[in-house]
């Protein structure tokens, strides 16, 4: 993450082989989560027994915890704004905002499945159960690996091991980051925001 | 980055001195040595592939017989399938993506030389991870595409097999898409000045294509492969019929994966094959850009037919009919490969040396293949198919008489450029001649035998069903392809021992830039990195064509290229041990999570140990200085 692979070497699209290969890695990625989502999508309404999504899903507060992550989009764009002009200051705190809002994302998570097992849903009761922890289980822990990365370069940044020329660096985090906040507006609306109708009961 | 590297442990600095030996395997990132270990340890799962056939074939040569017991013959045909399709044909493709990429489109290595290695790690214990089970609670029984709701325990065999299947694939497929990844990046960004896309060699064309099909088909596996595994595992619904779990969900996640797959399989194959017809016609491929254009549409409608594979179950007229349609449909840029290399062998001198052998008999192989792949095209017709032998001589013609004999015409072809040894050529044109007449023998009579309607993957039949005769023609079939491997494996171990000689640069009097460089490649691949200016731009060193389209020989002046005295001070990336750390570290947590249900407390430690190994080493990754001199 730290060092050129090509240093030195024109390439020949003139990007960095590690941009275009993050590129790649976003569509590989996307696949994934649709793959996750049709899951979803496919079971909805499917469930034998309850408790069903509409009896449990709270939208005011997992709506303030969607906002929360997508201002930690505001706060990556700021933190690589600043390494490009090569402010380092701005560069931790707006790291250091993105992550802890990354966490305060990952504690809403967290909490918002202890309510739901209290209810009742659990990963092996029913298939909302199933796919719904699986789904938003592996975003979580998409955010969780982006805050490590995040927090990775503040402390390399600290050490002043983060340079203005490294700025690459911060960019393809941030590629990453919008993704995964990208991947949650998508499973916000359909998971969440959509009415599931219950067909079976 | 020097002082990072202070950081860490003394032995785990960066190697520079280590590059013979067996660390300099472990540590090298090298891609022609990468491609190497590929090459052996895919054609190691070859033959455990081919064992396990030839006792399947054993078992079904006579009416009645008990070789094995029906268990052992469920886990032989799912693990025969496994080890054939993602521990040997799929790796030896990715072998020459590493041996020849690099090499044709004129670079010193590819994008990220520590993940290709990680690739090789991963491929390598990732394999004996999904054959682990054979010693530790049977190995997967459910056949390769593994339906729901069978593969849980209370509806299959209730032996482990299923765990080792579910996170063995998990693994391989983590192998597969950095592979794919990194192929990508390469292709897109590392070629040589003037090698634009439409001046690429068709080799790399398709390995181009089947790495966009390794990074956006394997997700969706992974995705099922996970929901199978978390059902298995940790309990959860989404393959129990009892809680309403839709056995459609696997099955279109795993065709949706499974016939971009097949693409996968095939088009490398194609690719070595529209390499070496010309080079043996002499003359150039005939309609280059429809190759390409068809290698194109064919993986972009590999993604639009995956639902052929389920006519049967019920999915409604308009369904299937618009599978049918776009089925037939792939069928067209087939069609137009097959009379492309026809053209191009049209007219030429052609040299009927080996891997010409295996590229022709690939040709007539792969249009039986396609034949009866359309004739199951349309639902009706399929709807008699589905599930007989008549699918599995289908799937043999093209995925042995196509990828498998594309992959030893370039075992042939492209084996002086690594060894500086030309494989055996009377013992090449018997493996040729034992392999084409077995591998006819083996699959020809299943076609008659499928539709006679013999279930596939059946334990055994009865005398009265009048199989009896076919089948033993067939074992007997299987033997002499077991006899024509053993021929292959005596040329390898003869060649081996030969002289390396120094004057097979260019043996074949190649088109394309890798034998523009000496056999065996240095290090460093090119000394200079070459200038392109067209299509086969190294032909048009050596030939001018004429008015009449004839090439003639451009007379040349003494070659200054193969001097090797001169000293080269090329910098090439420095060994690591981290692609190893982390490559076995994913393997062992995987093996781990796979032996959880029977040993919770031994299998949770395990799959800790070895997720801590693997951020350990991925960690220890990203703070490695690239370059080794960095901290000198």
């Amino acid at each position: 993450m730290t060092t050129h692979e090509t240093a030195g070497h024109a390439t020949t699209t003139g990007l960095d082989n590690r941009k275009v290969m993050m590129w790649a890695f976003i569509g590989s990625d996307c696949l994934f989560f649709a793959s996750l989502v049709s899951t979803y999508l496919l079971y909805r309404g499917k469930s034998v027994v309850g408790p069903y999504p509409y009896e449990v899903f709270n939208i005011p507060y997992t709506s303030v915890s969607a906002f929360v992550l997508l201002m930690s989009s505001l706060t990556m764009v700021l933190a690589l704004g600043a390494i490009q002009r090569g402010d380092h200051t701005r560069l931790r705190i707006w790291l250091l905002a993105t992550s802890i809002l990354g966490c305060i994302f990952l504690g809403g998570q967290y909490f918002e499945f202890t309510v739901f097992v209290e209810q009742g849903v659990t990963l092996q009761g029913n298939l909302f159960g199933s796919s719904f922890f699986t789904l938003t289980s592996f975003h979580g822990l998409h955010v969780t690996f982006g805050v490590v990365i995040l927090m990775s370069f503040f402390v390399m940044s600290l050490r002043g091991r983060l340079s203005q020329e490294q700025s690459l660096n911060i960019e393809l985090a941030g590629l990453y980051w919008h993704f995964v906040d990208i991947v949650w507006i998508v499973i916000f609306t359909v998971v969440y925001l959509i009415e599931a109708p219950n067909i079976v009961h | 980055m020097a002082a990072n590297s202070g950081s860490l442990p003394r032995f785990l600095e960066r190697p520079t001195s280590y590059t013979t030996g067996v660390w300099g395997w472990i540590t090298t990132v090298d891609h022609k040595k990468i491609g190497i270990m590929y090459g052996f340890t895919a054609i190691f799962f070859f033959l455990l592939g081919g064992l396990e056939a030839v006792v399947i074939r054993s078992q079904l040569a006579f009416a009645g017989n008990e070789i094995v017991s029906p268990d052992i013959y469920n886990q032989l045909f799912t693990m025969h399938a496994l080890t054939m399709i993602f521990l040997a044909i799929m790796p030896l493709a990715v072998t020459f993506f590493n041996l020849i990429v690099p090499l044709q489109i004129g670079a010193r290595d590819v994008a990220f030389p520590r993940l290709n290695a990680l690739s090789y790690w991963i491929y390598l214990s990732g394999g004996l991870l999904l054959n682990a089970g054979w010693i530790l609670g049977g190995a997967a029984d459910s056949g390769w595409f593994a339906y729901a709701p069978l593969t849980l325990d209370q509806y299959g065999s209730g032996g482990r097999g299923m765990d080792f299947y579910s996170l063995g694939l998990l693994v391989l497929g983590v192998s597969s898409v950095a592979g794919g990844l990194n192929f990508l990046v390469t292709i897109i960004n590392m070629r040589a000045p003037g090698m634009t896309l439409m001046r690429m060699p068709v080799f790399t064309w398709m390995a181009f294509i089947t790495s966009i099909l390794l990074v956006t088909a394997m997700p969706v596996i992974t995705i099922a492969l996970i929901e199978l595994a978390l059902d298995r595992i940790l309990g959860t619904q989404f393959f129990a019929p009892g809680a309403g779990g839709d056995p459609l969900l696997w099955q279109h996640l795993f065709w949706v994966f499974g016939h971009p797959e097949v693409y996968i399989l095939i088009l490398p194959a194609m690719g070595i094959v529209s390499e070496v017809l010309p080079t043996f016609s002499k003359k150039p491929l005939f309609g280059y850009p429809f190759i390409i254009f068809s290698g194109i549409f064919i993986g972009f409608m590999g993604w639009a037919v995956w639902s052929h594979h389920m006519f049967t179950v019920g999915m409604g007229p308009v369904a299937n009919a618009t599978f049918a349609i776009t089925t037939m449909l792939i069928a067209v840029p087939t069609g137009v490969k097959i009379f492309n290399w026809i053209g191009t062998m049209w007219g030429g001198s052609i040299d009927f040396k080996t891997p010409m052998l295996f590229s022709i008999g690939f040709v007539f192989l792969f249009i039986i293949g396609g034949l009866s792949g359309v004739s199951h095209a349309a639902p009706p017709s399929d709807y008699q198919q589905q599930d007989t032998y008549y699918i599995v001589a289908h799937l043999h013609y093209v995925l042995f008489g196509g990828a498998i004999f594309g992959i030893f015409s370039g075992i042939y072809y492209w084996w002086p450029k690594f060894s500086g040894k030309l494989l055996n050529e009377n013992l090449g044109v018997i493996h040729f001649a034992l392999l084409f007449i077995g591998m006819n023998m083996s699959f020809g009579p299943m076609h008659w035998l499928g539709m006679d309607g013999m279930p596939r993957r059946i334990y055994t039949y009865g005398a009265e069903y009048g199989w009896e005769f076919w089948n033993t023609v067939s074992t007997i079939g299987s033997y002499i392809i077991a006899l024509g491997t053993i021929v292959f494996i005596v040329n390898v171990f003869y060649t081996m021992r030969q002289e390396r000689r120094t004057d097979l640069a260019d043996p074949w009097d190649g088109r394309t830039l890798e034998w523009s460089i000496p056999s065996p490649v240095p290090e460093y691949n090119f000394k200079e990195i070459p200038i392109v200016n067209g299509l086969d731009s190294f032909w048009d060193t050596k030939y001018s064509t004429d008015e009449q389209g004839y090439m003639t020989p451009i007379p040349q002046g003494a070659s200054d290229d193969n001097q090797e005295d001169e000293e080269v001070d090329i910098h090439m990336p420095g060994l690591s041990y981290f692609p190893f750390i982390t490559g076995i570290g994913l393997s062992v947590s995987g093996f781990g999570f796979a032996i959880y249900s029977q040993f919770n407390v031994v299998g949770l430690t395990v799959a800790i140990v070895g997720i801590l190994a693997t951020f350990f080493g991925a960690y220890g990754w990203c703070f490695e200085p690239a370059d080794p001199e960095d901290h000198h």
